[in-house]
């Protein structure tokens, strides 16, 4: 076989895996039919690999095969681990898809046999400062996710302009090396300043706009892939990371709209600084609080529940002694649905995923708005560890900073209770009146062990 | 401006469009796995990774190669393996009751 008879046979094994990669997809459009869609994608990516081994170009296998089986040996376990550290393992994974674009746009730029044309070059200077931040700035959101670094945002005086100079000073090498590709001492220091602007764009950031950074930061990783895919001219590269580009930005926009706020609002606003203010005036007012038995007497009176996750109820592991409550009170003919605000947890779907982990079936999951309209006919509204996304200032006070975010309307139920550590109300600072109106009940506690006493109540008195 | 750049902007464009579509029709309550999914997907970028490495031009494109492979294949592995587990835990009512 001459060597342009096989390279048509090599773009045809990957018109096949594009189309198996968009199929991936289409199957994800179902939870029925979504494993169908890992299937297709696994056997477009595998077919990809292998007919890649057989490229003329590839002269030698031991820097290839070494490679490949680390990346096993590091993946599987990645890919094992539990549901909980799910964020941190997803912003961990943009990290390596732009460490891997990054280091295939560098090596374009060393490759000694041709030099690069200056068109070549903007590509390449746009697609290496890409990845290189992206690879950064997900390794400082995975660091926070994992609690290595703190969560709450880290902020100071002249911060924008300080992180947009540093982009500036990036993007204009990249301009200087378009004008000059033969600058080869430049490269490596917009790489340098590239990777700083990463870390300087994530660290102000804080943990409960991660939902957001993780989608943005997926969008990054998918763009760096499909601009790789125009440098090395490679069709493959340059669908799957518009797929991949896609996903993450629409993402990012369902949950921008979901916390009413801009991408650059995001981005460059500094949410912790905000708060400062609107935590500062509060007076004294009256809470109720209610134990473990009173909450089990209203839960077993009620005909309709609607349990409103959030990331308290992560961070407590507290979602298997949900699935006992959920199992009781239906056993009880009690309706039990759970309430999913897009951006409940730290990442696009955390709840669902932790719930259907528990065992909750995923009928019982609902968008927040198919549930809200529910929420005056609903007897109980159970907040667990979630607080922003119930806060009613959002519907009616102005001078909130959550002003404008669609919530979940629990305060419309006849009943709300709330399991919560303490009044303390948390790094963002911003007061949720939800806790002092008159159908509010505050369970005080640890949501894992208050959760398991109000099961151990119900399943006491049969 | 090159050939290969127009084609592959035609090409970037409507694979663009075809994600918008799609991505759009995934229920939030997959949106975790959706996007350890295209994770997966975009760790196609190994292709490109082997060739570099494979074409052993010098020590450093080779070595930058190697990470390349390593970084992306780990995600290929670990993103299909975690999207599985996790879409194998969403339970309709019906398989429940079985």
């Amino acid at each position: 076989m001459n060597p342009s008879e096989l390279q048509q046979y090599l773009d045809f094994a990957y018109i096949a895996a594009v189309v198996l990669f968009i199929l991936s997809l289409k199957f994800l459009s179902s939870p029925k039919s979504a494993r169908w869609g890992v299937l297709a994608g696994e056997i477009g990516a595998a077919l990809a690999v292998v007919v890649t081994l057989f490229n003329p170009e590839v002269v030698q296998y031991k820097w290839i095969l070494i490679p490949l089986i680390i990346g096993a040996g590091v993946g599987v376990p990645l890919g094992l681990v539990h549901m909980t550290a799910v964020p941190q393992r997803t912003a961990l994974s943009h990290a390596f898809g732009a460490l891997s674009a990054a280091m295939i746009g560098i090596a374009e730029y060393y490759v000694g046999t041709a030099p690069v044309t200056r068109f070549q070059m903007g590509e390449i200077g746009l697609e290496v400062i890409i990845g290189s931040l992206t690879f950064t700035g997900s390794l400082i959101a995975a660091g926070k996710l994992q609690e290595i670094l703190p969560q709450r945002p880290i902020v100071y005086r002249g911060q924008n302009i300080v992180s947009l100079s540093v982009l500036a000073a990036a993007l204009g090498l990249a301009v200087a090396l378009v004008v000059n590709p033969a600058h080869t001492l430049l490269f490596p220091v917009m790489v340098v300043i590239a990777l700083i602007f990463g870390v300087l764009l994530v660290t102000p950031i804080g943990g409960a706009d991660m939902p957001t950074v993780i989608s943005l930061l997926n969008s990054y990783a998918g763009f760096s892939a499909a601009l790789l895919g125009f440098v090395l001219n490679s069709k493959v590269l340059v669908v799957a990371g518009a797929l991949d580009g896609s996903s993450g930005f629409v993402l990012s926009v369902i949950m921008c709209k979901a916390m009413n706020r801009s991408f650059t609002n995001v981005m460059f606003g500094a949410f912790g600084q905000v708060q400062a203010s609107a935590a500062a005036g509060k007076e004294e007012r009256v809470v109720r609080s209610a134990s473990a038995e009173d909450a089990a007497a209203i839960l077993e009176a009620a005909s309709s529940v609607v349990i409103v996750p959030g990331y308290g109820m992560a961070v407590a592991q507290a979602q298997h002694k949900v699935r006992e409550l959920y199992d009781v009170l239906t056993k009880k003919g009690v309706n039990v649905r759970f309430a999913i605000h897009p951006v409940a947890g730290r990442m696009p779907g955390h709840m669902n995923v932790l719930l259907a982990e528990a065992d909750i079936p995923y009928d019982r999951l609902i968008e927040m708005d198919e549930i809200n309209g529910d929420f005056p006919q609903t007897d109980v509204a159970l907040v667990i560890g979630a607080n922003d996304v119930t806060n009613p200032a959002a519907r009616t006070d102005q001078s909130s900073p959550i002003f404008g975010m669609p919530i979940l309307d629990v305060d419309k139920a006849h009943t709300v209770m709330v399991i919560k550590r303490s009044m303390n109300p948390g790094f963002a600072g911003i007061d949720n009146p939800l806790y002092y109106l008159d159908n509010t009940l505050m369970l005080f506690g640890d949501a894992k062990q208050f959760v398991g006493a109000i099961v151990r109540e119900l399943s006491g008195n049969h | 401006m090159p050939a290969d750049f127009m084609s592959n902007l035609y090409v970037f464009i409507l694979a663009g469009f075809v994600g918008f579509g799609l991505i759009k029709g995934v229920s939030p309550l997959l949106h975790t796995p959706l996007m350890s999914l295209t994770n997966a997907l975009d760790a196609i970028v190994v292709v490109a990774a082997i060739i570099i490495a494979g074409r052993h031009e010098t020590p450093l494109t080779t070595a930058l190669g190697a990470i390349a492979v390593a970084a992306s294949f780990s995600n290929m592995v670990g993103g299909f393996v975690i999207t599985d587990r996790m879409l194998r835990m969403f339970k309709s009512p019906r398989s429940k009751q079985q």
